[in-house]
């Protein structure tokens, strides 16, 4: 008992307590601001958003999103469509064709994230899918089997990706984000049908997501993959290498030694 | 003496034959006769001997130690089913281990053979395919003896039961065969397991879908309702399986008669190709192209999966598609044509 009030009676107790104090008072007072700041910076994202769209996009998608002969309308497209569009760097495409390609990103995280909140705020659309999904904890057998019904007949088997018709192509998914894998599924981008939560369930696609990078950091089972395109590379192997060896064997056998 | 020996006797005697009417040729090339023998260098160099035995006894170690390989491989990784990629390392090493034990000692002995065992040129010269005219008489004379002998010419009854038992023998396998044509087949090509009713649902699941599932752009792979509780349940499936997309309902082309087949833009065609019967569900969203990885048959499915590029004869077969009181989609009746390869009645 002694000793505490000895504490109490410390000099330095006073200007402890006042810290604290300060300390409470100050930190709830910028908790508080910090959420109004937040109210208004998304209103304040979406004019950002705004602006970016008109400089960089209303040639194409129209003043309001509307949709040109150019480029179609953006309304109810959703955040997720932006940020796998610009975020891939498919967007602004550069020509047109039959399918934009990827480009190198054209800008920063916090401009594509204005725009997708800009668009977003249009109407309603698929949002940026929640982090809960993208960390690669689902079933990657179930993924897989999944996979192979939806998406393999055009992605390949292990998404090494596949011709369509007239000069399009389903590109690989090796190196492509959790996020973007995700984005994709949902908004259907360019000529990719739309798997939607009530087809594929957010746990569904993280299973696939799963699949596709467990195929893309270990080894395959059946060995060499010869870029995994299937029967092409292997027979062209067969018969330039397994062919020609035994070619050679049979001169070699038949030669006479000198 | 037998014959054979005898035989042997007469071709060392160079028999002249009769040439026939053949034309032979006063000009004809001369024979070069053999080459002269070439001694190897093995022969000749003990040096290069002494090398090439060198070799061979490395190509021979190299088959020891391609067994070893093979060995160490099976042990160094187990196939325990904890981690899939050991089936690679293990059939990797086993595999490269087993060549190189196989070629090392194939090797071995083919170039010890060619280096160092003796290369004696041995000859052996053509002679007339034709036989000996004492032996084709001889030959004719055993077959009648045997005709005679077996009384095939007198006994009449043995040889008509015979000859019949002979016409008979191959109709097993006309009836037997007769089953993989047509006849045989029944209805198995025309029916499907979808019938009035059966609700469409996802492929692996089996969950129902509801027709306000089905989102503008949706691909949803489809089986018929119960296909997971069949025993045969791929036999099925191969014919049943089908491919629903939503588009707009615009865009669909429909002629009179079907044009109750659809549900708001939801469209359900065979997924089995009509050229050979591989699955086509390579669809495209925009273009309304479904496209079919094997030969590249590509249907148009705003236009009733006519055909637009390929081998497929002719357009996929449409489902009749409904919705029932509770808003699941379902079929409205079978297929009312059959699905997958074209075949002759076709």
């Amino acid at each position: 008992m002694a000793e505490k009030k000895s504490i109490r009676r410390k000099p330095w107790a006073t200007s402890l307590v006042i810290l604290l104090g300060l300390i409470l008072s100050g930190g709830g007072y910028a908790v508080a601001t910090t959420t109004v700041q937040n109210e208004t910076s998304s209103a304040e994202l979406v004019e950002e958003g705004r602006k970016l769209f008109l400089a960089n996009c209303a040639t194409c998608h129209g003043m309001n999103s509307e949709g040109t002969e150019a480029g179609p309308s953006l309304i109810g497209v959703g955040a997720a469509s932006v940020d796998f569009q610009v975020g891939t760097g498919r967007m602004p495409g550069q020509a047109s064709g039959v399918q934009l390609r990827k480009k190198p990103i054209q800008f920063t995280d916090e401009q594509i994230a204005a725009m997708a909140v800009y668009v977003a705020s249009l109407a309603p659309g698929p949002a940026i899918p929640d982090e809960k999904y993208l960390d690669n904890t689902g079933d990657a057998n179930h993924g897989s089997m999944l996979f192979r019904i939806n998406c393999a007949m055009c992605h390949n088997a292990v998404g090494a990706g596949g011709a369509l018709t007239e000069g399009k192509f389903a590109p690989g998914l090796e190196g492509v984000t959790e996020k973007h894998i995700y984005e994709a599924m949902v908004t259907g981008p360019q000529n990719m049908p739309v798997f939607s939560d009530a087809n594929l369930t957010p746990e569904d696609k993280e299973d696939i997501i799963t699949y596709l990078k467990y195929v893309e950091e270990n080894d395959s089972v059946g060995g060499f993959e010869l870029g995994s395109i299937g029967p092409v590379a292997e027979g062209l192997f067969i018969w330039i290498f397994g062919f020609g060896f035994i070619i050679a064997i049979t001169v070699w056998l038949t030669s006479r030694a000198n | 003496m037998s014959d054979l020996e005898k035989r042997n006797d007469d071709h060392e005697n160079e028999h002249v034959y009769d040439g026939g009417s053949a034309v032979v040729p006063s000009d004809k090339i001369e024979d070069p006769g053999l080459e002269p023998h070439r001694p190897r260098l093995t022969d000749t160099d003990p040096k290069a001997a002494a090398r090439a035995e060198k070799q061979v006894a490395g190509l021979f170690a190299v088959s020891i130690i391609g067994a070893i390989i093979a060995v160490w491989g099976y042990v160094a990784f187990p196939i325990t089913g904890e981690d899939l990629v050991n089936t690679r390392y293990n059939a990797l090493w086993v595999g490269v281990g087993m060549a190189l034990s196989l070629l090392g000692l194939g090797f071995g002995a083919v170039h010890w053979a060619k280096t160092l065992m003796p290369d004696h040129e041995l000859t052996e010269d053509r002679h007339q395919s034709r036989s000996e005219p004492e032996t084709r008489a001889k030959a004719v004379e055993i077959l009648n003896m045997a005709g005679d002998e077996s009384g095939l010419s007198r006994r009449k009854l043995i040889r008509r039961t015979m000859f019949g038992a002979l016409a008979v023998l191959p109709i097993p396998a006309v009836v037997l065969f007769g089953d993989l044509g047509p006849a045989g087949v029944g209805d198995k090509m025309r029916v499907t397991m979808w019938d009035r009713g059966v609700r469409l649902t996802r492929d692996p699941s089996g969950v129902p879908i509801k027709a306000s599932e089905v989102t503008l752009g949706s691909v949803f792979h489809v089986i018929p309702d119960g296909l997971n509780d069949l025993y045969h349940k791929l036999d099925e499936k191969a014919k049943a399986a089908v491919l629903l997309v939503r588009v707009n309902p615009g865009v669909l082309n429909e002629p009179e008669d079907r044009k109750g087949w659809s549900y708001d833009g939801i469209v359900a065609y065979s997924k089995i190709c009509t050229h050979v019967g591989c699955p086509v569900a390579l669809y495209e969203q925009h273009t309304h192209h479904l496209l079919c990885p094997c030969h590249q048959s590509t249907f148009d499915l705003a236009d009733n999966c006519k055909v637009i590029f390929g081998p497929a004869a002719r357009p996929l077969p449409q489902l009749p598609i409904s919705v029932d009181e509770e808003g699941y989609l379902i079929a409205q009746s079978d297929f009312t044509e059959p699905v997958g390869p074209s075949y002759w009645e076709m």
